[in-house]
């Protein structure tokens, strides 16, 4: 699966600034020639002729030229340092809002700061388009709106833009609508008149008049018409399940879907529900009633691991809280946890399990609990080495998961770099290499336990040293 | 200011007048002093079209982000809020509104300019709230194509491609058909429409049907294009998962452009002015606007970046031999002379300067210059950048494809960004015409584990969008479409190209090719492969009044509008830039598209957003 030119990167090639081709070419026999060939263009500056330190002498040289001219009353663009050329609009937004006299006073630390809508709190499943149309009075969402409930109609509006006329067809309702006028749809009153309106504005292709029907058949129309009804109108259908999706309706849209016999989808629908769940005993029982749903035969798997994992995370989250709260482990004293492993993906949650609880009479209790045994883990244990060790984990740490890697050569590997020195010397000996283990000797402390260890497989006279 | 627009074989400074009439033309509806309310979003586009001067000279004294709370204290008769048809917004602006102080006087007017349509929706939101009639205009400003350059038009539609592909829903399709419509009234009938995929079909329905509906369109102008070519994204899913490698291309991919602008980290520019040197190195982005307005970008933004470094060593030696000559000016005349062409030179060197740390912060992240020889050392950003790029042209040019990928399952082991390893497992899924069950699983499988389960969401977005999916039937198609369209050259050169390959050194962008064989030979020729990508491919031809048809002058090339529906990448206009500037290629490129993407952008608008909505 190496493919050469992979390799060649790595070890084959002349360690410095070096070219590397962009063109890679299919795996060939005659590697050599390929590196070779000049017909393989570098992809960097050429080597012999480096343009671009060539090229950093010239900025120099080029810069230094600024004394001789000045640029200050050139007509260039003028150009703030941001880049912004003086004069754009975002510039001005920032130029006229700052000299703007006075600010409201409690808002003025928005007004400033950053200038995204951060400030508002808002959750999207909080809009309720039905609602409107049911009559009821929305939510706002605002936190710090104390006096909202009155609507002041600030003025009669001057220009009024409903149309009054009556007799609209529904083909010169649509176009209308489609130009931005508001056209009152009340009139049309038999299904067979809605329906036509609704064909009309599929035809056009104008999301926004064909949404616009929807609502106002949704709002007049019994719903099991109007699911029979969409179910032959699949432009018009995929609109509605949109427009359900963007504004969180979910019941109506699960109904529809079920209706539909969309099984799938309504089981992905329903699990995405799951993110808008902050208490996890909440999200977990959640998750517990997903395992029903009529999810894919490949999902299924997934829905039951996130369910178990969640599960074990509020298990291993309430032992670890007390532990590092008493402060009784040496490993939660010494390495304090960054945050709570609640939600956490899997492997991180593993990893996290190896790091703090590799002390426990079983070091793979937490693989075990996640449905692992001992001789597969569900990712490498170079890795799980690898991540430990960029952690500062303690050399026991990484020792316990060295002697689980599989491969005798990564194992030695990683074993001398990260001076696991018994496993170094079990595996030297597992290979019966005598001269490997004595060379090892050295690496060792004078006098440490190691050492004694080593003199005492040279002496040992069962093993039959293949060298 | 736009002398760029004008630089190209048509002249889109008419489209920018046409907005910017439309612009004033609203501005003066509201009589007296006013005040803007902006959408943050929409700041960046209405800039390519009118700068604050223009606003100013229409009484607009103050500016401002929308933002919920009380309105700033401007001394204005007119509040005029500038918003995208969203429901969030209105919440604001009903916010702002509500928040109003009654007493005040003399009391402020309200509108709203939706931007790029009206939406019935928000004002009956807006009405739901009862402030719907505190606002005395409420209209709507079309921007519908937005000029970026000479020859390259966008709706900057983030979710067009989304909205196309998984929602099925079809309404920015009907705003390109729009945006069409408009061209055509400034630049006379299209006689001559292609296209390929659904979606073209859609637009090139809805363009027959408005100009059947609205006679009044029939115009007597001169056509200026001769073909309108519309491109399905999802014909071509292949090119933007790979990684540019033209010099804007590579910007984008790396540090992302937004609107011509791109933030690049400070360290690499010298300070504003010597004198003030020893002062401490900016920390604010140095934000630079890319655009062929600037002689040297326009030049070099296209080259493979393998082909940049010369170019900008060759510039250095003429400019300091320029700056040279002062010694050589004796005579007053010969220092007035210098003197005269001091402006130019400076915007040259300035120029240069900037591109020149804009390719050393590039080839810090593209070139290996150091090898980590630990068995287990963590890859530099280059070696990783180049062994990314080594799948990815073994992808593309058809190995390996049936099987998990090594590189992929360590960049995931090493918890890589999703979006990259996303990008990767789409790209081998459609370079092999599907995975296969056992490797689907695994990648699936290897991503929930390492990511969260709940991307299991975004997961399915791709199945859906055609990016990831099941291999059926047993047949990967591909090797078949790769060896005739050509999309995989051996022997490309980057220097000097003589193919579009050279702009993924080696990989010819399969949308592109579909352009240069409809101009020729035909599409005739590829019947076979045509049918093997989806959606229908057609022909239509409008009607012209006898005294538009054009005579052809001999050697004259034809004017071809591209329009991409789903979104395009720098590297793909670059090749298109290259096919109208080779010789007797008989053809020159107008690009359209719904929004400029790359990889990382058109991925993440296509996953599941995990997190609320922060507003």
């Amino acid at each position: 699966a190496d493919c050469p030119s992979r390799r060649a990167s790595r070890g084959g090639r002349p360690s410095s600034g070096r070219a590397v081709p962009l063109q890679m070419s299919r795996a060939r026999a005659d590697e050599e020639e390929y590196w070779h060939s000049s017909k393989f263009r570098a992809f960097t500056f050429d080597d012999e002729d480096d343009e671009l330190s060539q090229l950093k002498e010239s900025k120099r040289a080029v810069n230094s030229l600024r004394d001789i001219v000045d640029d200050d009353d050139d007509d260039l663009e003028k150009v703030s340092w941001s880049g912004e050329p003086v004069g754009s609009i975002s510039w001005s937004i920032k130029e006229t809002a700052s000299s703007s006299s006075s600010l409201e006073g409690r808002d003025t630390s928005q007004q400033k700061g950053s200038s995204s809508y951060a400030a508002l709190p808002k959750q999207v499943s909080s809009y309720s388009l039905s609602s409107l149309f049911k009559g009821e009075v929305p939510h706002m969402s605002f936190s710090d709106t104390g006096v909202k409930n009155y609507a002041p109609e600030l003025r009669r509006p001057k220009a009024e833009y409903k149309d009054y006329s009556n007799d609209w067809s529904p083909r010169d309702t649509v176009r209308r609508m489609q130009r931005g006028k508001v056209c009152s749809l009340e009139r049309f009153r038999s299904l067979q008149d809605k329906l036509v309106l609704l064909d009309e504005a599929v035809a056009g292709h104008d999301g926004n008049v064909i949404t616009a029907v929807l609502i106002f058949l949704k709002r007049t129309l019994r719903r099991e018409v109007l699911f029979r009804e969409l179910e032959v109108r699949q432009v018009a259908l995929c609109h509605l399940i949109h427009f359900l999706k963007e504004t969180g309706e979910q019941k109506l849209l699960l109904d529809l879907l079920r209706f539909l016999d969309r099984t799938e989808e309504v089981a992905l629908s329903q699990y995405r529900e799951h993110l808008n769940i902050q208490d996890v005993e909440k999200k977990r029982e959640f998750l517990k009633g997903c395992i029903g749903l009529p999810f894919s035969a490949e999902d299924i798997s997934h829905i039951q691991d996130h369910y178990t994992l969640l599960e074990r995370q509020i298990i291993i989250e309430a032992n670890d809280r007390h532990l590092a709260m008493a402060g009784q482990s040496e490993i939660f004293r010494k390495y304090p946890r960054k945050a709570s492993i609640l939600n956490m993906p899997l492997v991180t949650t593993l990893f996290y399990s190896c790091f703090y609880h590799y002390t426990e009479a079983e070091p793979l209790l937490a693989m075990n609990w996640l449905g692992y045994t001992k001789k597969k883990a569900p990712i490498g244990f170079h890795r799980v080495v690898e991540i430990l060790q960029r952690n500062n984990a303690p050399v026991q740490v990484l020792q316990e998961y060295v002697r689980l890697v599989e491969d005798v050569e990564t194992r030695l590997n990683l074993a001398t770099k990260y001076k696991c020195h018994d496993v170094v010397i079990d595996t030297y000996r597992d290979l019966k290499d005598r001269i490997q283990l004595m060379a090892y000797k050295c690496k060792v402390e004078r006098g440490s336990a190691e050492e004694e260890k080593i003199n005492s497989l040279l002496s040992n006279m069962q093993i039959r040293w293949k060298n | 200011m736009a002398a760029h627009l004008s630089s190209g074989r048509v002249n889109l400074t008419a489209l920018r007048e046409a907005g910017r009439r439309e612009l004033r033309e609203f501005l003066d509806k509201c009589a007296g002093s006013k005040a803007i309310v902006w959408d943050e979003y929409l700041t960046g586009p209405f800039g390519l079209i009118a700068q604050y001067s223009l606003l100013k000279e229409h009484e607009v004294e103050k500016m401002f982000t929308l933002k919920p709370g009380r309105l700033p204290q401007a001394d204005v008769r007119n509040i005029i809020f500038f918003v995208r048809p969203r429901l969030e917004l209105m919440d604001i602006i009903t916010d702002n509104v509500r928040r109003e102080d009654r007493g005040r006087s003399p009391q402020r007017d309200f509108h709203i300019l939706f931007v790029p349509r009206r939406s019935l929706l928000c004002e009956q939101w807006l009405k739901e709230q009862g402030v719907l009639g505190s606002f005395i205009h409420r209209e709507q400003y079309s921007l519908d194509l937005i000029p970026f350059d000479g020859d390259l038009l966008s709706m900057e539609s983030e979710s067009a491609f989304k909205e196309c592909y998984l929602e099925n829903d079809q309404t920015s399709l009907y705003h390109a058909a729009k945006g069409l419509m408009t061209l055509q009234a400034l630049y006379g009938t299209i006689p001559q429409i292609f296209g390929k995929g659904d979606c073209a079909r859609h637009v090139a329905n809805m363009m027959i049907r408005m100009k059947r509906e609205f006679p009044g369109s029939q115009n007597s102008i001169f056509p200026v294009f001769d073909t309108l070519l519309l491109l399905d994204r999802n014909v071509d899913l292949l090119t933007p998962l790979a990684t540019q490698l033209t010099y804007e291309g590579l910007i984008d991919e790396i540090y992302g452009i937004q609107n011509t602008y791109v933030k690049l980290p400070p360290e690499k520019f010298a300070p504003k002015k010597q004198g003030e040197g020893g002062k401490d190195l900016p920390t604010e982005p140095k934000k630079l606007q890319l655009n062929s307005a600037e002689e040297l970008y326009a030049e070099i933004r296209d080259k493979n970046f393998n082909a940049v470094g010369s170019v900008l060593s060759k510039k250095a030696k003429i400019i300091s031999a320029a700056f040279e000559e002062r010694h050589h000016a004796k005579t007053v005349g010969e220092i007035k002379q210098f003197v005269s062409q001091l402006p130019h030179m400076q915007a040259a060197r300035s120029s240069l300067a900037n591109h020149t740390s804009i390719a050393e912060l590039i080839k810090d992240i593209t070139t290996v210059s150091c090898y980590c020889i630990g068995f287990y050392s963590f890859p530099t950003a280059s070696e990783d950048f180049f062994d990314n790029l080594t799948v990815e042209q073994e992808f593309m040019s058809g190995i390996d494809t049936d099987k998990v990928n090594n590189y992929i399952e360590d960049c995931i082991a090493q918890k890589h960004s999703l979006i990259k390893i996303l990008r990767l497992v789409c790209l081998q899924s459609v370079c092999n015409n599907g995975l296969k069950q056992k490797v689907l699983d695994h990648y699936k499988r290897e991503i929930l584990q390492t990511y969260g389960y709940e991307h299991i969401l975004t997961l399915n977005n791709l199945e859906k969008a055609g990016l990831l999916k099941l291999q059926t039937g047993g047949r990967n198609n591909y090797p078949t479409i790769r060896k005739t369209l050509r999309l995989w050259m051996d022997d490309v050169n980057e220097q000097n190209p003589n193919d579009i390959s050279y702009v993924y050194s080696g990989y010819a962008p399969l949308s592109v090719r579909l352009a240069q064989l409809l101009a020729r030979p035909g599409w005739r020729s590829i019947e076979e492969v045509l049918k093997m990508l989806p959606g229908p491919h057609f022909e239509e031809r409008q009607q012209l009044p006898t005294g538009l048809q054009k005579k052809r002058q001999h050697g004259e090339n034809r004017v071809t509008l591209v329009f991409f529906l789903g979104g395009v990448t720098y590297a793909e206009i670059a090749a298109l830039r290259f096919l109208s500037q080779m010789e007797d290629g008989g053809t020159e490129y107008v690009i359209a598209t719904t929004k400029l993407i790359n990889g990382t952008t058109w991925i993440k608008s296509l996953m599941e957003k995990l997190e609320p909505a922060p507003f």
